[in-house]
């Protein structure tokens, strides 16, 4: 069998080859390293992040690429759009992505619209990681899910990883790819387990892969929430109906292609999104579908998203919260009008 | 700045009884929550606040409940400070509906309005302009009312940090900016992170008074709290008050520590605040070793209510995901339902 790795360990991995690559590629965030200036500290027992995904890092690479920032994301944040824009090739880190509302006038407004407003004179090659995803008990400020908000923005890339194999190869593209990218990870997903080549690969973005063919409905699921569509999606063939399950990987850019073309086999479209569902990714690839591929359509597209609510703190809120197996198959039940056994 | 030492100004033997009965329910509470947290049973991010006792509850004394205070992600000490119920407290953290927030925030967003406890915080540097609403509030309608920003060394070199004190130095307004230096952020010690000697140093670049204190001292905290509610209370503006002290625990439940030294077994021992407080009540005749011990009894079995209560009540129902979103309407569903 070929190496398994967790998808935690398949991001440091994507850190240390491109660190080894280039020179350039500096790390910047919180606790990255962890311990800076403790003098009896030796660099093996820094936490390497809160979560331990940077770990091991800055013993091979040093504290002067391997870098502790003060709690000022707008500084080391903004500090890092410049330093990608004048030579370097930085990775920032956002320990959380809902902290992004300490520093995104420097995604935003800066980073993101340089390129343009300089007429293409500049470049940004800054990839700034950041944990998301509900399902830690991590309450209402440590839990959102907030890549549509990106998505939003012209100028940023936006890339949701769901299995390590994934984060890896997506992760070495996006440190070497020349535009602002936005990495998301999803803290419930770093100890699972599977595939990964050593070395180096990248993985192109915009480009879906088909979890699952299937010719009855096309489900589009986002990080996390692919596996739980696999799981529903078992259960559907039990019951004799052949779900194809699409994980873009990237939604911005997206593969509009490999959906289109889903859409147009199976006659229907489920979008699984555990953000919350105005203005979000399902409502967008939704609309996509409407837009362009309303012709394929045999059912009005059903969208499986969290409430229009908070991230609730309460194990038996944040539950019923997140998007579930059974909630796809109820979804899929309702537009093939078949009778399911949930 | 000025270095204040503890001042031995009388305290009365029922603010003492207050103050003490205090530090004691906030370090019963938390070792309480850690021995629980360690048998895996308690949800989420857990901050422990043993071992600041004496800084929430140095100042907490000299506020009412129509005074506000701000808190941080390391929030419980400031909510027992500020009144806030041990059960209601207890069952939040628990995830359960009889939480002081229905148990919808936890422990990082543990609230009580009423108390004027406006909320734990999971956003580091989140608490200084919150405070400075609050100190807008009091001035323009008049109140009298203070509020009360406590924050991390940390979150003195977020850019709230300026914002904050900035705008409340320049309206004059009743907040008192109160910061808790326990030497780290995470593993980041604040000698690395913070281009300065002192956090009580950067109250001369907003021309308000900056005060160092022994943060284990809950005395000589008590005494820069005063002026600086007096201050505020006068309409005289803002003031800074820096605690230096140390926390007991990790950063969160399940933090190896490694990045301590040292120090921290002369924290857990000689420098403990509340061992400080209770020979500094003994020595003074203010209270008895038996008042003390009978008084430390009490607050366990309280602990022990509340945890009790915590485990006996019911988690919130299904629809209470969908309330509380807005005043006016319920928010349906969504996709979800
Ligand atoms: C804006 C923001 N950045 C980062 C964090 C992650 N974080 C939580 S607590 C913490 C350290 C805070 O240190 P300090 O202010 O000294 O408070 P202490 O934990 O020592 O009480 C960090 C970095 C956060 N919650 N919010
Ligand atoms: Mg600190």
């Amino acid at each position: 069998m070929t190496r398994q790795i967790t998808f935690s360990q398949a991001i440091n991995e994507a850190m240390a080859v491109s660190m080894r690559e280039d020179q350039d590629v500096i790390l910047l965030g919180e606790d990255v390293a962890g311990g800076a200036a403790v003098d009896h500290l030796r660099d093996e027992e820094a936490w390497g992040g809160v979560m331990g995904v940077t770990k091991g890092l800055v013993q091979e690479f040093g504290r002067d690429r391997v870098i502790d920032t003060p709690i000022a994301e707008a500084g080391y944040v903004g500090a890092a759009v410049t330093a990608a824009a004048t030579g370097m090739r930085p990775i920032a880190e956002l320990m959380f992505n809902d902290f992004i509302g300490s520093c995104l006038d420097e995604v935003m407004n800066q980073g993101a619209k340089l390129r343009y407003m300089f007429g293409g004179k500049a470049k940004v090659p800054l990839t700034i990681r950041t944990m998301h995803g509900a399902g830690f008990r991590a309450a209402a400020q440590h839990s959102q899910s907030l890549y549509s908000f990106f998505t939003h923005i012209p100028g940023i890339k936006v890339v949701i990883p769901s299995t390590p194999y994934d984060a890896k190869g997506l992760l070495l593209q996006s440190i070497f790819d020349d535009d602002l990218v936005v990495f998301f990870e999803d803290k419930t997903l770093y100890t699972m387990k599977g595939e990964v080549p050593e070395g180096s690969y990248r993985i192109p973005f915009g480009k879906a892969d088909i979890k699952r063919s299937g010719e009855d409905v096309t489900i589009v699921a986002i990080g996390k929430m692919v596996h739980t569509a696999m799981k529903a999606a078992g259960e559907l063939s039990k019951n004799g109906v052949e779900a194809e399950i699409i994980d873009p990987r990237t939604l911005s850019p997206l593969d509009e292609d490999t959906i289109l073309t889903s859409v147009e086999k199976t006659g229907r479209l489920v979008v699984v999104d555990e953000a919350n569902p105005r203005c979000s990714a399902a409502t967008d690839i939704a609309a996509l579908v409407a837009d362009k591929g309303f012709d394929y359509l045999d059912a009005p597209v059903k969208l499986v998203t969290a409430p229009h609510t908070p991230v609730p703190f309460a194990p038996s809120l944040e539950d019923i919260y997140l998007p579930t197996p059974e909630k796809i198959m109820k979804a899929v039940q309702e537009m093939t009008g078949s009778e399911l056994v949930i | 700045m000025s270095q204040t030492q503890t001042n031995q100004a009388a305290v009365s033997k029922k603010e003492a009884e207050w103050m003490f009965q205090k530090m004691l329910e906030i370090r019963h509470f938390e070792d309480r929550v850690h021995e629980i947290f360690g048998t895996g049973i308690l949800p989420g991010f857990v901050h422990l606040y043993a071992g600041e006792e004496a800084i929430a509850v140095g100042l907490c004394t000299h506020l009412n409940d129509q005074d506000y205070i701000t808190s941080t992600h390391r929030g419980h000490g400031h909510c027992i400070a500020k009144g806030c119920d041990l059960d209601g407290m207890m069952a939040e953290i628990y995830g359960r509906a009889t939480g002081l927030c229905k148990g919808k925030g936890g422990s990082m967003h543990i609230a009580d309005v009423e108390k004027g406890m406006l909320g734990a915080n999971g956003i580091v540097g989140g608490g200084f302009p919150l405070a400075v609403g609050a100190g807008l509030t009091h001035k323009l309608k008049k109140t009298g009312g203070v509020a009360v920003c406590f924050f991390g060394d940390g979150a003195n070199n977020h850019g709230t940090f300026h914002e904050g004190i900035n705008m409340a130095a320049i309206w004059k307004l009743p907040v008192i900016f109160v910061a808790e230096n326990n030497g780290f952020a995470e593993a980041t010690p604040f000698h690395y992170a913070s281009s300065c000697k002192s956090i009580a140093d950067r109250a001369i670049g907003y021309d308000i008074p900056g005060e160092k204190v022994d943060g284990k001292d809950v005395i000589a905290v008590r005494e820069a709290a005063k002026r600086a509610v007096e201050r505020a209370r006068n309409g005289e503006g803002p003031t800074l008050i820096e605690c230096v002290t140390y926390r007991n625990y990790g950063h969160f439940e399940g933090d190896a520590q490694t990045y301590k030294g040292e120090e921290k077994v002369k924290h857990l021992n000689d420098l403990d605040a509340i061992k400080k407080f209770y020979t500094y009540l003994t020595g003074q005749g203010i209270m008895t070793e038996e008042e003390l011990d009978k008084m430390d009894e009490e607050v366990r079995s309280a602990v022990d209510r509340a945890v009790e209560f915590a485990e006996k009540s019911p988690h919130p129902l299904p629809e209470q995901l969908l309330e509380d979103v807005y005043v006016s309407y319920k928010t349906d569903g969504g996709a979800a339902s």
